[in-house]
């Protein structure tokens, strides 16, 4: 009797940490956040001074420190130290003084509470060389809306100094797997507020960005077999593109947002497929007999790149969107996979087998100049920046999945990864419209 | 694509044959399994091991005995996987007798649907990968076909290497990983696979 009054209550509290430890697990993956640490920067980075913005205790937390992060994890910038003196937006500079600190260009900026609650933050840059103002703007925003409007400024100073556009507004996605649990996440690019669009006790693989970034097309594997979906990020409703019988697999978004090219089994064998978004019009693409398969829209449309066997070995290839002829594209190797073009269509991302490691190379489309861009493993699914700068890939580091960022000059690295899980799967979103 | 299986109908025969055995040979746990018959071993020093083979009778059959000969650990059919060689699709011979027990009972029980899944070893590309279980899972789908399964009883799709039976990161684990797993469904009943 009190040897079994004592095992159930030995049980019942077994059971409620079991409870606390299930509910911790299933708490985490909402509050884990993608930590990103630099490991590699460019060669010439731009000394640059963001003086603290003046007035900003009014915002929940300041947008210097963000500003100032995005701009050195992109391996660009070099940061030159400002005193920790905050600077107002309207303040003339001494060109001198920051001269003499080294720096070529500065922010300065404030932040000023608005009549309707929201709050007004302005800013100016400065070539501090050349002793002109290059760019300055204001921002209302709401005392929630730090971080976004951090980023607009850090994209306008990429832009004014580099030439090209930032990607500090733009969003990522990835699949964190914790345990049994798979989660497709969304994140600012410098993985700020994740949120989660699908949570899943099967996996999820595959995902990518409808052209305008309101949606994403993934394959999730909850009907114990591969079904693409369509999924809207702002109304969370999803709908199926393709469940076929057999599998469904590797959606590409044609580039004006209306087609899908998917991967489909229904007729045998792994073949490439063109349905409407709706899964409505299923049309074949092309006909082989081994397996086709990670079809990529060129950006102007006109091709399609693919994954074929038909060689003997998986090499990359492309066909005209419309259908037609194949070219083969990588003749180097006995695995090329996962083809993905730059923004541009001026280079060729794909995973390439060197002695059995699977690393990241790109190839010159013009000149069929090849790179292996990294010296790591297990390299997969890479995702090219909207300004074909940086390019995102999966990898692993000490048996965890990581998610790893490398310039296209192989100079600048980054590593994102989440305590206690695996993320995977990464996904760079298009420009904010 | 099909070679590999030209020769498994001529062998068909042969195979139901040994899993005839097999079952036999099951259903006398610690008796002797050299043959199907009835056999009681009276040799000096042995105890006397009696196996009644009692056939049961059916007034056509019971859903619960079907489900048994699928799931009971005793029988043949509650082996679900067969494994593969690296970069391979070709049904081992090992596992000829497997496919020959599941291709008979889909055969003779309409109502029941298979959902094959081929897997594939964590190397490489998921997609590519997910192709690859595909192909495994289309071979013992075409094996079963030839064996004389319906078309509209089998599904073969793949899980890539997204679902692995070990998580180990060596040949051991992937061997277990490069696998077709056997899925049933009872066509009559809403309830999911077993």
């Amino acid at each position: 009797m009190f040897i079994g009054a004592n095992a159930m209550l030995f049980s019942l509290r077994k059971l409620l940490t079991l409870l606390l430890a299930m509910l911790a697990l299933l708490a985490l993956p909402a509050r884990a956040q993608l930590s990103i640490e630099i490991t590699g920067a460019g060669a010439n980075r731009i000394p640059t001074a963001i003086a603290d913005f003046q007035g900003e205790g009014l915002l929940p937390q300041g947008v210097t420190n963000v500003i100032r992060t995005d701009l050195e994890r992109s391996g660009l910038f070099k940061l030159v130290d400002t005193g920790n003196k905050p600077m107002p937006e309207n303040a003339q500079p001494v060109f001198g003084d920051w001269k003499s600190r080294g720096a070529d260009a500065l922010v300065v900026g404030s932040v000023l509470a608005a009549a309707d609650g929201r709050y007004e933050v302005r800013f100016r840059l400065y070539d501090v060389q050349k002793q002109v103002q290059l760019a300055g703007f204001t921002y209302l925003t709401g005392a929630g809306q730090y971080r976004p409007t951090a980023h607009r400024i850090s994209d306008v100073v990429y832009e004014k100094l580099l030439g090209e556009p930032g990607v500090f507004s733009t969003r990522i996605s990835y699949v964190v797997k914790s345990g049994k649990r798979f989660e497709l996440q969304i994140a600012d690019a410098d993985g700020g507020s994740p949120q989660t669009a699908l949570a899943s006790h099967e996996p999820i693989i595959s995902p990518v960005w409808s052209p305008d970034g309101s949606r994403l097309a993934y394959v999730s594997f909850e009907a114990k077999k591969p079904v693409v979906y369509v999924h809207s990020l702002t109304t969370g409703q999803r709908h199926v593109v393709a469940n076929f019988k057999g599998s469904n697999s590797a959606p590409a978004w044609s580039p004006d947002g209306t087609k899908l090219a998917v991967v489909l089994t229904k007729d045998g064998g792994s073949q490439m497929f063109t349905v409407n978004a709706d899964g409505s019009g299923v049309r074949r693409l092309a006909s082989s007999g081994g397996i086709d398969t990670e079809p990529r829209y060129s950006p102007d449309g006109q091709f399609i790149y693919f994954t074929s066997d038909r060689g003997g070995s998986p090499q990359i290839y492309r066909i005209p969107a419309a259908g037609g002829d194949s070219q083969r594209v990588t003749f180097d190797g006995s695995y090329n996979v996962t083809p993905r073009p730059s923004p541009d269509g001026k280079t060729l991302a794909f995973i390439s087998r060197n002695n059995g490691r699977f690393q990241l190379a790109v190839q010159d489309l013009a000149s069929h100049q090849i790179q292996v861009l990294t010296d790591s493993a297990k390299d997969e699914s890479p995702s090219f920046a909207p300004n074909g700068r940086m390019i995102l890939y999966a990898s692993e580091i000490g048996g965890r999945g990581v998610l790893a960022a490398v310039s296209l000059d192989g100079r600048v690295k980054q590593k994102l990864s989440i305590q206690a899980a695996d993320v995977r799967e990464p996904a760079w979103g298009p420009f904010q419209k | 694509m099909n070679s590999p299986f030209r020769h498994i109908p001529l062998r068909a025969l042969a195979g139901m044959f040994a899993v005839a055995t097999l079952v036999a040979g099951c259903s006398t746990p610690g008796g002797p399994e050299q043959t199907a018959a009835n056999v009681v071993d009276r040799s000096p020093g042995k105890p006397v091991v009696a196996t009644p083979t009692i056939a049961p009778i059916t007034t056509g059959e019971l859903s619960g005995s079907v489900l048994a000969t699928l799931t009971d650990p005793k029988s043949v059919l509650s082996k679900r996987s067969i494994y593969f060689d690296y970069d391979q699709y070709v049904i081992k011979d090992e596992f000829k007798p497997l496919v020959d027990a599941h291709a008979k009972f889909l055969a003779s029980h309409a109502d029941y649907k298979m959902l094959i899944q081929g897997n594939a070893d964590e190397r490489g590309s998921r997609e590519y990968n997910l192709a690859l279980g595909q192909k495994r899972a289309d071979a013992l789908k075409q094996a079963l076909k030839l064996l004389g399964v319906r078309e509209t009883q089998l599904e073969s799709v793949s899980l890539g290497k997204e679902k692995p039976k070990n998580e180990g990161h060596d040949e051991a684990a992937w061997a277990e990983n490069r696998r077709d797993d056997m899925l049933y469904r009872d066509a009559t009943k809403p309830a999911g696979e077993f």
